[in-house]
């Protein structure tokens, strides 16, 4: 069962996490330490911008990993 | 890395004269250049594209015993702009009906309109192939190939850096830093490309394979060079990084599953792990900030991005074509001569399993306590 809706970004520290949602694709959330899943569970990450899958149809949760491109595409 | 082995009139009278045998005779060769036999093929050629990639090699890392100082002879840039200038026009002829099309539709914008460029244009599917159907020898000779460009993998990008501003460049910066590892060497992907080539047991040395890659492969380099080194091709060199990243999440887990099928190292794997996770986010970044952004800030404009993303595809199904002409004909897509890839033998791939540089972490998430997390405080852009 699910505990949030969507991904959450979390960061530790005092510092702005940025999330700018792209077209029919994933959430761009820049400045985060962490992504939250919807199970609550957290993924830790070190990259400076991470994409968050927003489609549920990734390989990768909760990472984007561009399968939204084949789905759309299929739809 | 050593001078390679000539393959016609063009590359020998070059590759002569960086190794001191002989002057360059420039006159002759700007209009041999000029007056190219009909029927050369200007985007796979051997000896155009090998001379090509050997002069803009003088501005990566060079070659042993050629004296620095070549970069900027003003005799071989002469000889440089001829062939990019007979090269770029045919890029531009072949691009053109993409690039008219991609444009004459108005009904996006521009950054979704290059992304169905990437997902509809027509090309062999080598992630397929090598997905389902590769020996591990053409496998092998797949990473060989790709040698040539990912063991400076970013490198022709990163010549735009100060030739952009404002957002699209804070964007390339990021895209870029992920790229070169986030500060970690290991971490590099050129690096982890020498890792995955080691636990192929291959030679990861830069260049070992240049002279058995053919000029498809070394002109899809060369396209690269070719954007990246003339400020005026930025906004195609932008076009072109996007439409690389774009072709690149999806096929990299076909890869990485093909690696997992023939049973090579995690190490291997895990290059192609780490690409569908990051360019996910790269094509992103690179259509919307970097393109979209430089032609709405009027750094660039929309024909030259999408002419250089039309050029990255054509440049690879032209490339991708041969390779699986070869494989599905039972040839290597390899040329012929020296030096021979090191037998894969069982043996060979349980001494690669452990690199002497270390085997990169593969990128699976890691899970932290959730009483660790501090609240974000989130900011919501565009």
């Amino acid at each position: 069962m699910s505990v949030l809706d969507t991904p959450e970004p979390v960061a530790f520290g005092d510092r702005d996490v940025e999330v700018t949602p792209c077209p029919d694709g994933p959430l761009l959330v820049r400045g985060a330490d962490a992504v939250r899943d919807v199970e609550g569970e957290l993924h830790a990450t070190t990259r400076p911008v991470v994409a968050v899958c927003t489609c549920a149809k990734s390989q990768r949760l909760p990472w984007c990993d561009g399968t939204h491109k084949v789905v759309r595409r299929k739809a | 890395m050593q001078l390679p082995q000539p393959r016609g009139p063009l590359s020998g009278a070059v590759i002569g004269a960086l190794a001191g045998r002989s002057p360059l005779d420039t006159e002759r060769l700007v209009s041999r250049v000029d007056g190219l036999p009909e029927g050369t093929d200007l985007l796979t050629d051997d000896d155009l594209h090998l001379t090509l990639w050997v002069l803009y090699e003088l501005h990566y890392r060079g070659f042993e015993g050629v004296d620095p100082e070549a970069e900027w002879d003003p005799d071989l840039l002469r000889l440089r702009r001829a062939i990019e200038t007979v090269v770029e026009a045919e890029l531009r002829g072949r691009c053109a009906p993409y690039v008219a099309e991609t444009l004459g539709d108005t009904t996006a914008d521009l950054a979704d309109r290059l992304f169905t460029l990437a997902a509809t244009f027509e090309g062999p599917s080598v992630s397929r192939f090598l997905h389902r159907e590769a020996t591990l020898d053409q496998l092998r000779e797949f990473l060989a190939l790709r040698s040539i460009y990912q063991l400076k993998e970013s490198d022709p990008h990163s010549w735009v850096i100060p030739r952009i501003s404002e957002a699209p460049k804070a964007a390339l910066v990021e895209l870029q830093y992920d790229e070169y590892g986030g500060g970690r060497p290991e971490r590099l992907h050129a690096t982890m490309f020498g890792d995955a080539m080691e636990g192929a047991g291959l030679d990861r040395t830069y260049g070992a394979y240049l002279d058995r890659v053919p000029g498809h492969t070394l002109a899809t380099n060369n396209v690269m060079s070719l954007f990246g080194l003339h400020r005026r091709l930025r906004g195609a060199a932008m076009g072109h990084l996007g439409a690389y990243e774009a072709t690149s999440s999806i096929p990299c887990r076909k890869y990485a599953g093909g690696v997992r099928r023939l049973g090579l190292p995690e190490v291997v794997a895990a290059y192609f792990d780490e690409h569908v996770e990051a360019d996910a986010v790269h094509e992103q970044l690179a259509f919307r900030v970097i393109g979209g952004g430089l032609v709405e800030s009027g750094q660039a404009t929309a024909e030259d991005v999408v002419f250089g993303a039309v050029a990255c595809l054509l440049m690879d199904a032209v490339a991708g074509e041969r390779m699986l002409d070869a494989w599905k004909s039972g040839r290597s897509a390899l040329r012929p001569g020296l030096p021979e890839l090191p037998v894969a033998t069982t043996e060979v791939l349980a001494v690669a399993e452990a690199p002497a540089s270390g085997v990169p972490q593969a990128p699976e998430p890691v899970t932290l306590r959730p009483g660790e997390a501090l609240a974000p405080s989130e900011k919501v852009a565009v």
